[in-house]
C-alpha cells in the first residue's frame, strides 16, 4: 500500500463507522476540492452510492461557478443534496458585500449560525428534486446528530487539534482542552442527547494528498482552481467578496502537483487568499469553537 | 505516478519538564524545517526582552502562529530528512496529557522518550513507557537528555540507562537504542558529538531514519471485524456486500469464510470496491467489501475469518489489562459499554485482580474499584458472547475501549478469555447452529409430526436479537404470501405476544405448554417462528 491507499482506507473505515453509528449522518459539502475529495471517498465507502444527505451553506455569496458544478454534479452522482441558509441576514443585508459588518461577522452569520440552525433543524432546509432540478422545503426537520467535514490537520492551526470524532456540546461550541481520547481506531460514537460529533475523514492528509488523489482517481473539480490562461488561480475557495486567488501558471491538476512540490507555498499559508482568517487574527479558532467548519 | 515520499508519525513523551519541546525545536531548527525568519525573529524578540534563547520559544512561536495562544492539543509539527518527512505528534504536559498521548501514540509507529539526565527516570517516565507498550508502539528510542547539565557524564548515562532498560524490559519494550544528547546544544541530534567520545552509538535522526515503515500483517491468519453488511438498492444495485477493513491476513475469490460468534460460513463470490480495476483478492489494511456466495444472515459486529485457519476466541468472560481515563472510577455494579473491534456488548466488572502501579509496578491486591490513570488486571462479564483474539495471539483484534457515560474512558488488551460455566452461555453456539439446521433442512420436517407446517427456533444470548430476528424472518414470509405465527419465550417475562399465560408462569412451564400446543398449531399448516434466548439442548429435544 503506498501513502494515499492508507489515507484512503483510513477516511474510507472512518466513513464505515460514522454510517454504522449516526441515525441521523449528513456531510457538508462546501465544493472546494476537500470536499469534493470526501465525496469520492464516500463513493469508495459505499461502492458508489453517498448513503446521507449533503449539506451546502448557501452564503449566496459563492463564486456562481461552484453553485452550477454543486448542482450538475449532485444530479450526476444522484446525491441528496440539502441546502440552508440565513434567511433573515440575507434579507436584512446583514453581510460585508452589503457594508453593514465586518468579515468575521459576516462568516458568522451566513456561515456558522446558519450552519447551526441548519444541522439543528430550526431553520428551513431545501432539498434538490431530482425530477425537477428544483429545490423543495425538506419537511424532514430532525436535527443530524453526526456530522462529517473535510477538515484537514494542516490547513490551519485549530483544525489540528481536532479527533477524527470530535464532539460538539449543545450549542455546537467546541471544547479544545478536553476532548475524548481516540484509542487505536475506536472513535467516540455515543452522544449524549442534544450534542453532536463532527466527524473528520481527511484529518491526515495534506494539500498535495488532496491533489494527488484527484489526479489518481480523475476527480471532477470546479475550474476556478486552475489557471485559465491570466497567470492566476484559487487554492482554496470561498465567497467571492472575500475569496483572492494566488500567482500561479498551473492549468490543470498534474502542473498544481508540481507547483506544490517545488515548495513554491511552503511558507503561504493554504486559506491566505481568504480574507475572514486575517481578521480572527490568522486563526479560526473564535469561528470554530462557535461552530464553522 | 509521482513517487511518494514516505511519512511517518512519531509521538514525543515524557516527564514534564524533561525537555520534550527543546529536542523538537531543536530538530525543526536543524534539519531547516522552519519556516524562513523564524529563526532569526525568535533570537530578536528574546534579545528584545533581554531572555535568553531557548529552542522551545520555536515550537512556542509556531504554535503560536497557529493557535492564537490557545494550548494546543496533540498538534502535529513537520520535519523531514533525506529519506522520509516525520510528523511530531506532539501531547503537552497539561492535565489531559494522557488523553491526548494516547491519542497521538495511537497514530505513531515509532516513539521518543524523553529522560532528563540531572533528574533521572520519573513517575510518567515509567507510565509513558507502559502506555506505549499497551499501544502496541514497538519502535522506541530513549533520549537522556540535558547531558550538558551533567558534563557529558559516562556514569550519569550509564546509570539512568540501566535503571530504564531494566524497567522497560518489565513492561516489554526493548528500544532500539538509549541515547544522550543535549537538546540546548544540539549534541546526537542530526550528527553524532564530539562531546561524549564515549558514545559509539547513532545519531537521533539517523536511528528514526532506521526505522521501519510498519508493514500490514499479510501473512497472519484473516481478521475482519464486520463493519456493517451494505443493501443499496438506488439504481437497480442487488449486491450484498460485506463491508469492513481487513486486520491481518488476506482473502480472494471462492475462500470460505467462517463469521464468529455466529459460526456460520460462506464462500466469497465476488471482491467489490469503486472506480477500480476488477478485484478478486484483498488484504491486510484494505478497507474493503466482498459478497457471498450464500444469504446468511449476519451484522455488524461479528468477526470473520478464514475456514482453517487459527480461530478467533469467543467469549463472555475476559481478562484483560486496562488503563483507565474515565473521570469517575471503574466500579462494581454498573452497566459500562465494551467496543471490541466492531462489537459492542454491556459490561460489568466482576474482579480486580491487580492495580498496577504504573509508576514502581508494585501491586495493590485487594482494590475493589479503578481509578483514573490505573493501569489493572482485572476481568469483565459481558452480556452476549464476542469474537476477539487473545494479545498473546494477535495484538489487533484484542484491543478494545470501555465507554463510560458516552464517553470513551479506557482501553486495554484482552490476554485471556476465561471458560465460562454458566450452561446457557456454552450452549449457545449449538443452538444457533441448530437453528440453521431446523430451518434449513426440509427432511428435518416429519420431526414434528405434521404434514404441513414448518417450525423454525430462534435463539441467542440476547432477548431483543432473538425477537428482532425472528420478527425480520416473519416479515421475510409474509411477503412469501404465508402466514407465520411468531411467538416469543422469555426468562423474565411471559409470553409479551399472546396472553394465553399467567405472567408468574416459569420458562419451564412456558415450554412444556407450547410443546405440547405446537402439533396443533403447525397442522394449520403455518409456519411457527420460535424465538427465546439462551435454548438449551433440552429445550430443543421437547420442541421437536
Amino acid at each position: 500500500m503506498n501513502q494515499l491507499d492508507q489515507l484512503e482506507a483510513r477516511s474510507v473505515y472512518i466513513f464505515r463507522e460514522a454510517y454504522a453509528n449516526f441515525k441521523n449522518l449528513c456531510m457538508l459539502w462546501s465544493i472546494g476540492k476537500d470536499s469534493t475529495v470526501l465525496l469520492w471517498l464516500a463513493r469508495k465507502a459505499f461502492f458508489g452510492h453517498v448513503p446521507f444527505p449533503l449539506v451546502h451553506i448557501d452564503t449566496h455569496y459563492k463564486i456562481p461557478a461552484m453553485i452550477e458544478y454543486r448542482n450538475k454534479l449532485a444530479l450526476e452522482f444522484n446525491l441528496n443534496l440539502i441546502y440552508g441558509e440565513n434567511t433573515e441576514a440575507l434579507a436584512n443585508k446583514l453581510t460585508f458585500p452589503d457594508g453593514n459588518v465586518d468579515r468575521l461577522t459576516c462568516c458568522k452569520n451566513l456561515k456558522a449560525d446558519a450552519l447551526k440552525n441548519t444541522l439543528s433543524g430550526e431553520w428551513p432546509r431545501f432539498k434538490l428534486n431530482h425530477s425537477t432540478g428544483e429545490f423543495d422545503l425538506d419537511t424532514n426537520r430532525e436535527a443530524y446528530t453526526g456530522v462529517i467535514v473535510g477538515a484537514r490537520a494542516d490547513e490551519e492551526g485549530s483544525r489540528s487539534k481536532e479527533r477524527y470524532f470530535s464532539p460538539r456540546n449543545k450549542e455546537s461550541s467546541w471544547d479544545v482542552g478536553d476532548q475524548p481520547p481516540e484509542f487505536w481506531n475506536q472513535y467516540k460514537t455515543d452522544f449524549a442527547p442534544g450534542t453532536h460529533v463532527r466527524i473528520h475523514p481527511l484529518l491526515d492528509w495534506t494539500e498535495l494528498n488532496i491533489w494527488e488523489y484527484i489526479e489518481r482517481e480523475k476527480i471532477p473539480t470546479v475550474d476556478l482552481y486552475y489557471n485559465q490562461g491570466e497567470g492566476k488561480r484559487f487554492r482554496s475557495l470561498g465567497c467571492w467578496p472575500c475569496t483572492h486567488s494566488v500567482d500561479s501558471d498551473s492549468k490543470n491538476v498534474a502542473e498544481i502537483i508540481e507547483e506544490l512540490k517545488t515548495g513554491k507555498f511552503a511558507n503561504i499559508a493554504e486559506r491566505s487568499g481568504r480574507a475572514q482568517d486575517k481578521e480572527d487574527g490568522g486563526g479560526l479558532e473564535t469561528l470554530r469553537r462557535e461552530g464553522y467548519m | 505516478m509521482h513517487l511518494l515520499r514516505t511519512k511517518m508519525n512519531i509521538v514525543i513523551c515524557g516527564h514534564v519538564d524533561h525537555g520534550k519541546s527543546t529536542v523538537v525545536g531543536r530538530l525543526l531548527a536543524d534539519t531547516n524545517s522552519l519556516p524562513t525568519g523564524k529563526l532569526d525573529q525568535v533570537r530578536a524578540n528574546c534579545e528584545r526582552n533581554s531572555k535568553p534563547f531557548e529552542y522551545a520559544f520555536l515550537l512556542d512561536a509556531l504554535k503560536d502562529e497557529q493557535s492564537q495562544g490557545i494550548t494546543i492539543d496533540a498538534a502535529r509539527v513537520f520535519f523531514k530528512t533525506q529519506s522520509r518527512d516525520y510528523i511530531i505528534i506532539d501531547a503537552p504536559g497539561h492535565i489531559e496529557f494522557l488523553k491526548n498521548m494516547v491519542t497521538g501514540a495511537s497514530r505513531a509507529e515509532a516513539a521518543l522518550l524523553v529522560i532528563d539526565a540531572k533528574e533521572g527516570v520519573r513517575e510518567n517516565s515509567k507510565r509513558h513507557g507502559y502506555l506505549l507498550s499497551m499501544l502496541g508502539i514497538s519502535q522506541v528510542v530513549v533520549l537522556i537528555n540535558k547531558m550538558d547539565l551533567v558534563d557529558y557524564s559516562e556514569s550519569v548515562y550509564n546509570s539512568i540507562s540501566s535503571e530504564y532498560r531494566a524497567f522497560l524490559s518489565q513492561v516489554g519494550i526493548n528500544p532500539a537504542s538509549i541515547i544522550p544528547i543535549s537538546g540546548r546544544e544540539g549534541d546526537n541530534l542530526v550528527s553524532v558529538s564530539q562531546n561524549m567520545p564515549w558514545y559509539s552509538g547513532t545519531s537521533v535522526l539517523t536511528q528514526l531514519d532506521s526505522f521501519k515503515k510498519e508493514k500490514q500483517p499479510v501473512d497472519s491468519p484473516f481478521r475482519l471485524p464486520v463493519q456493517d453488511v451494505y443493501k443499496f438498492t438506488a439504481n437497480g444495485d442487488d449486491r450484498r456486500i460485506v463491508a469492513g477493513t481487513i486486520e491481518s491476513g488476506r482473502i480472494q475469490i471462492g475462500d470460505e469464510i467462517t463469521f464468529y460468534p455466529s459460526g456460520k460460513t460462506a464462500k466469497i463470490a465476488t471482491v467489490e470496491s469503486f472506480n477500480t480495476a476488477l478485484k478478486s483478492k484483498s488484504e491486510a489494511g484494505d478497507a474493503t467489501g466482498f459478497t457471498l456466495d450464500q444469504q446468511i444472515y449476519i451484522t455488524r459486529g461479528e468477526l470473520a475469518a478464514k475456514t482453517g485457519e487459527p480461530k478467533p476466541v469467543c467469549s463472555s468472560l475476559i481478562r484483560v489489562n486496562l488503563f483507565w481515563l474515565g473521570r469517575n472510577p471503574l466500579v462494581k455494579g454498573k452497566d459500562y459499554l465494551l467496543k471490541i473491534g466492531t462489537s459492542r456488548v454491556k459490561i460489568k466488572l466482576e474482579t480486580v485482580h491487580k492495580l498496577l502501579d504504573a509508576v514502581n509496578l508494585e501491586t495493590l491486591e485487594s482494590a475493589t474499584q479503578i481509578n483514573r490513570h490505573d493501569v489493572a488486571d482485572c476481568t469483565f462479564r459481558l452480556a452476549k458472547q464476542v469474537a476477539f483474539d487473545l494479545t498473546s495471539d494477535f495484538a489487533g483484534t484484542s484491543r478494545f475501549v470501555i465507554v463510560d457515560d458516552y464517553e470513551i474512558s479506557g482501553g486495554g488488551i484482552v490476554k485471556e478469555a476465561i471458560d465460562d460455566k454458566n450452561p446457557a452461555e456454552t450452549g449457545w453456539r449449538k443452538n444457533v447452529l441448530k437453528w440453521e439446521i431446523i430451518s434449513e433442512n426440509r427432511d428435518l420436517k416429519t420431526n414434528f409430526d405434521s404434514e404441513k407446517g414448518n417450525l423454525i427456533l430462534i435463539s441467542g444470548t440476547d432477548h431483543q436479537d432473538a425477537i428482532n430476528l425472528a420478527a425480520e424472518k416473519e416479515r421475510e414470509l409474509l411477503l412469501l404470501g404465508e402466514k407465520p405465527i411468531l411467538i416469543s419465550i422469555s426468562d423474565d417475562l411471559s409470553f409479551a405476544d399472546t396472553s394465553i399465560y399467567q405472567t408468574d408462569t416459569t420458562r419451564e412451564q412456558q415450554v412444556q405448554f407450547l410443546s405440547g400446543f405446537l402439533p396443533v398449531l403447525l397442522n394449520t399448516g403455518s409456519t411457527v417462528i420460535i424465538s427465546a434466548s439462551r435454548l438449551t439442548d433440552e429445550e430443543v429435544k421437547l420442541f421437536r
